[in-house]
């Protein structure tokens, strides 16, 4: 835990972004956090896949409910309006402010608490409404906030530091978030940066609703060697479905990529994802394929990670709804208002 | 000729255009709309009216009732007793038949004979056999039984005097774009009225006579009127769970947003309605979007409301606008769903955990259901902070009389402080909870508006005046003493309450909402007794001085509302630190709306008292 103000020296040399914007442009405030906790490593994954893509800061607007996670928003993008709400509600915020501004990029940030127990329907119906937006769970298992209970993401059998054993099968975010549609499901590790930020590179470019289950070990309360989701058992059953790189629209494509590549995914803004072999035959067009994956890897105690599933032939929200281009908190009086001589007319249908 | 049963002991008094009619049928019978064809061919005909629907909980089988006061004196409140009552339904019409005043009439269905236990000698009948009149005019099924509701409007028509042109002008535009329909129903129309006439004395001394008195007027529910005023008030995302009596708020939204907010060049929608997946899910839609800058909105009722309670101490405390449109039901917990109260006062004036304080409207007609709903999103902007507008089952879900609507197309709307890019630029630091003005309004700023300036953290945890989070206790005071600042910088902004005299009389009335369909009626009839009373109708909360004021004026002010606890009175004695002796409590909380003859006996049960401590003038 910090509790003095970060510094605002920066080294000269530091590379500029092709907006002119240095990788401390993108950082937040200090973090607050447990040190070596996992959601720091998604702070610092976030920053770096901002940068890299440069992002306007002040074009994202980042989101979330209650409890550690929650507190990531802080710690990143500090340029950006951050929005931490009430816990387990993140996904209904999001989707107002949305459905306010379809021009931003949303980034949800969560806990296996927040959206997998008291947001569990708000996550669902997010996933239903396709909302646009980055929409991330740190997955420690824990409450930390609270001092380590289980939380609903931790797997039958496992151990929190006290002892206490998940006597519960789990939920497994990923698998739900396919299941109910969601366009976008990726799962990784906080500590894999080369996978978790080309991850989060294209789930910000992804057009619909782009969920990442970020593996993050909760140091304090949830790192024991019988937990599921501490460092020592996600290295150890850590899968790989694909090795992931993302080329963004405006970069000319530079880096050669091996022959082995397999998959080539351009989203819609024109960039592009890279699928590198792996061994198996992934396929991540395929939801039952990709549920399948994910729940043999799961059957021999390993977590799947990668890019699961894509569908890019969905509608976001806005195009579901068939709003107009403009956003509507730029609509104005002219906009939105019928006028008295309207009104008289609707009064006669009133006599 | 039909076995008449003729009122033997009470004479009928002869009334014009004041009475009460109500029908007692079975739900889903297809009665609502033949009554309330009955009820606009009274409005058309000129005739102040007011129809209240007394429904169940329920979609077929169970007793529904549609009561319609007919008033040329323009008393629009319920009133007591029943001059004519259609008896419809087996299964209450006892209870029906009991309601009617002495020298009143029962219409009902002959078809069958009334068992004997049923006849009164007080009232007249008036047997129609209508199951046999439909079954031997009509081939379909569904069509004997809904005609019966529109051979029994036929046949009242002739009873009471309706003009029957202007019935079959009804028929014609509700079956607009469906020709098939005009003609049967005409048909249906013709055979009541014809077997009344044939039948029976026409008209009965109970008489409609066409007057002017609807001229500029319409009529409307207040629930329509809400969705209309979120249209002209600017409304873009409408976000929801379905609940009996707000429901039609939104459906009314859809309906106008369909037809209004259509972009004429791309055909696409400037609004958004959003059935979320609960009240906790709809209110945190609105906060969202009008955290972003659009102006949004939810709708619901008790069960919602206290659901939505901890999103509601979240906007109050980060500041976000929000309106919340309550349309009170009767509670505790699920209670009576489709009945009126006025039940959410202390619960919606104080909503969510900590020092919280919430901004109420109280409309008391459908034209201020659409004014004040408009207004609603100018105050929730201009004061950062959630809006709740305080409508109930009988405002909301009831047709009404009242003056037509009217936009001023010079007014623009208030979005309150949110600074652009410019003036962000213009600005040395901005600071999101600074108190620049000194009203306890800060400036707020919307997400993209500018690359280096203006981004803040909004939060429901403490925080400092720059949104930063703290834990020192006197910075957190600090803010919470600048949002209390506010809420008297609020008392600018919100409707003032409406104040017929202070100290002309020495007794007074204090009420809002729909209580005020029952003044008027009250004061008149009090005056022929020689009572006259000064009247405050509350319009929002919290609450101006001058409603202390009016209090102090007085000997005695009748507190009046419909609901168990005083919730009103509780709210002025917390607030304005009222002098228990001077307030008198009047209560109704039966689920019904409040009647003139409820008041005015309360009020003149407690003069003996009065006149033994306060010598009041008799």
């Amino acid at each position: 835990m910090s509790y003095i103000n970060k510094p605002k020296f920066q080294h000269p040399e530091l590379e500029e972004n092709e907006i002119g914007l240095t990788r401390r442009d993108y950082e937040g405030t200090l973090t607050t956090l447990c040190g070596g906790c996992g959601h720091d490593s998604i702070s610092a994954a976030i920053i770096q896949a901002a940068a890299e893509m440069s992002l306007e800061p002040h074009k994202v607007a980042k989101i979330s409910g209650i409890g550690c996670s929650s507190k990531i928003p802080s710690y990143f993008l500090s340029k950006s309006h951050g929005f931490n709400s009430v816990h387990g509600r993140m996904p209904s915020v999001a989707t107002g402010a949305n459905l306010a501004n379809k021009e931003l990029h949303y980034v949800g940030i969560s806990g296996d608490g927040d959206s997998a127990s008291i947001g569990l329907g708000q996550f669902c119906h997010i996933v239903r409404r396709r909302v646009n937006m980055l929409y991330i769970v740190a997955n420690n298992g824990t409450y930390g906030l609270t001092k380590g209970q289980l939380s609903a993401t931790a797997d039958l059998g496992s151990k929190t530091k006290s002892g206490e054993e998940s006597l519960y099968d789990n939920i497994d975010m990923a698998t739900l978030a396919i299941e109910l549609g969601a366009s976008f499901v990726a799962r990784s590790f906080s500590g894999d940066k080369q996978q978790l930020i080309p991850l989060l590179q294209a789930g910000l470019t992804h057009k619909g609703f782009a969920f990442i289950d970020v593996v993050s070990p909760c140091v304090t309360f949830n790192n024991t060697d019988f937990s599921t989701h501490g460092y020592k058992n996600t290295w150890e059953n850590y899968i790989a479905l694909s090795q992931v790189d993302f080329v963004p629209m405006r970069r000319e494509i530079t880096t050669s990529y091996d022959a082995g590549k397999e998959k080539e995914i351009t989203l819609h803004d024109g960039s592009v994802i890279h699928l590198h072999k792996t061994g198996t035959n992934y396929d991540p067009y395929d939801k039952e394929n990709a549920l399948h994956h994910i729940n043999e890897h799961k059957k021999k105690g390993e977590i799947a990670t990668g890019l699961l599933y894509i569908n890019q032939s969905t509608s976001d929200l806005h195009e579901l709804q068939d709003t107009v281009d403009k956003p509507f908190n730029r609509l104005n009086n002219h906009d939105l208002c019928p006028g008295n001589e309207v009104l008289r007319d609707i009064n006669e249908t009133f006599r | 000729m039909p076995e008449l049963v003729h009122s033997t002991k009470v004479k009928t008094i002869p009334k014009v255009n004041d009475f009460v009619v109500k029908f007692g049928n079975v739900n889903g019978s297809g009665s609502a709309s033949a009554n309330n064809m009955f009820a606009k061919a009274i409005f058309r005909m000129g005739i102040p009216v007011s129809p209240h629907n007394i429904f169940p909980s329920n979609i077929q089988g169970l007793p529904t009732w549609y009561e319609v006061r007919i008033s040329e004196d323009s008393y629009l409140g319920r009133r007591e007793g029943v001059d004519l009552m259609v008896a419809m339904n087996e299964q209450t019409i006892k209870e029906d038949i009991d309601a009617v005043i002495p020298g009143g009439f029962v219409l009902f269905d002959s078809s069958k004979s009334l068992n004997k236990e049923l006849i009164r000698d007080d009232v007249t009948y008036l047997p129609i056999p209508l199951k046999d009149i439909c079954l031997k005019e009509f081939d379909k099924i569904a069509q004997r039984q809904l005609f019966k509701n529109i051979v029994y409007v036929g046949a009242l028509a002739a009873f009471l005097n309706i003009d029957f042109k202007v019935l079959t002008g009804l028929v014609s535009d509700q079956f607009r774009g469906k020709e098939k329909l005009i003609l049967p129903n005409i048909h249906a129309l013709e055979l009541g009225h014809q077997y009344a006439s044939e039948n029976f004395e026409c008209p009965l001394p109970l008489q409609l006579k066409a007057t002017n008195k609807n001229e500029g007027k319409i009529l409307i529910d207040g629930n329509t009127a809400v969705g209309l005023g979120c249209v002209y008030g600017g409304a873009t995302v409408a976000s929801w769970y379905p609940l009996t009596p707000s429901t039609s708020v939104v459906d009314a939204f859809g309906k106008y947003c369909n037809r209004l907010r259509i972009d004429p060049g791309s055909g696409k929608r400037k609004y958004s309605i959003v059935q979320a997946e609960d009240e906790l899910a709809a209110i945190g839609i609105a906060i969202g979007a009008g955290w972003n800058g659009a102006r949004a909105f939810t709708a619901s009722s008790g069960p919602g409301i206290s659901l939505m309670q901890e999103f509601l101490g979240l906007a109050y405390f980060s500041e976000v606008p929000v309106v919340l449109f309550n349309i009170q039901r009767v509670g505790p917990s699920t209670g009576m769903p489709t009945r009126t109260q006025q039940g959410d006062l202390l619960s919606c004036a104080y909503a969510s955990h900590g020092d919280t304080k919430q901004v109420l409207l109280f409309p008391s007609t459908a034209k201020e259901c659409f004014e004040l709903s408009a207004d609603a999103f100018d105050i929730s902007d201009r004061l950062q902070t959630p809006v709740i507008v305080m409508s109930d089952l009988e405002l909301g879900m009831n047709e009404q009389v009242c003056d037509q609507l009217v936009w001023d197309d010079k007014r623009l709307y208030d979005k309150g402080k949110v600074l652009t890019a410019k003036e962000l630029e213009e600005i040395e630091k901005f600071g999101r909870y600074q108190d620049i003005d000194n009203d306890g309004i800060p400036y707020r700023t919307l997400p993209g508006t500018h690359p280096n300036k203006g981004s803040y953290f909004t939060r429901g945890s403490s925080h400092d005046a720059n949104a930063a989070y703290t834990e020192d206790g006197n910075v957190y005071a600090e803010v919470m003493d600048r949002i209390a600042l506010k809420f008297e910088t609020a008392l600018n902004y919100i409707p003032q309450p409406e104040i017929s005299g202070i100290d002309k009389n020495r007794l007074g009335m204090i009420y809002l909402g729909t209580t005020t369909s029952a003044i008027q009626e009250v004061l008149d009839s009090l005056a022929k007794k020689g009572i006259s009373l000064d009247t405050l109708r509350i319009k929002s909360f919290p609450f101006h001085e001058n409603i202390k004021e009016f209090i102090d004026g007085h000997d005695l002010v009748y507190v009046i509302e419909q609901n168990r606890d005083a919730q009103l009175k509780s709210l002025l004695k917390i607030e304005l630190n009222t002098n228990e002796d001077q307030v008198h409590s009047i209560l109704s909380y039966n689920g019904m709306l409040i009647t003139a003859q409820h008041i005015e006996r309360e009020i003149l049960k407690s003069m003996p008292t009065l006149e033994a401590t306060k010598d009041v003038p008799a």
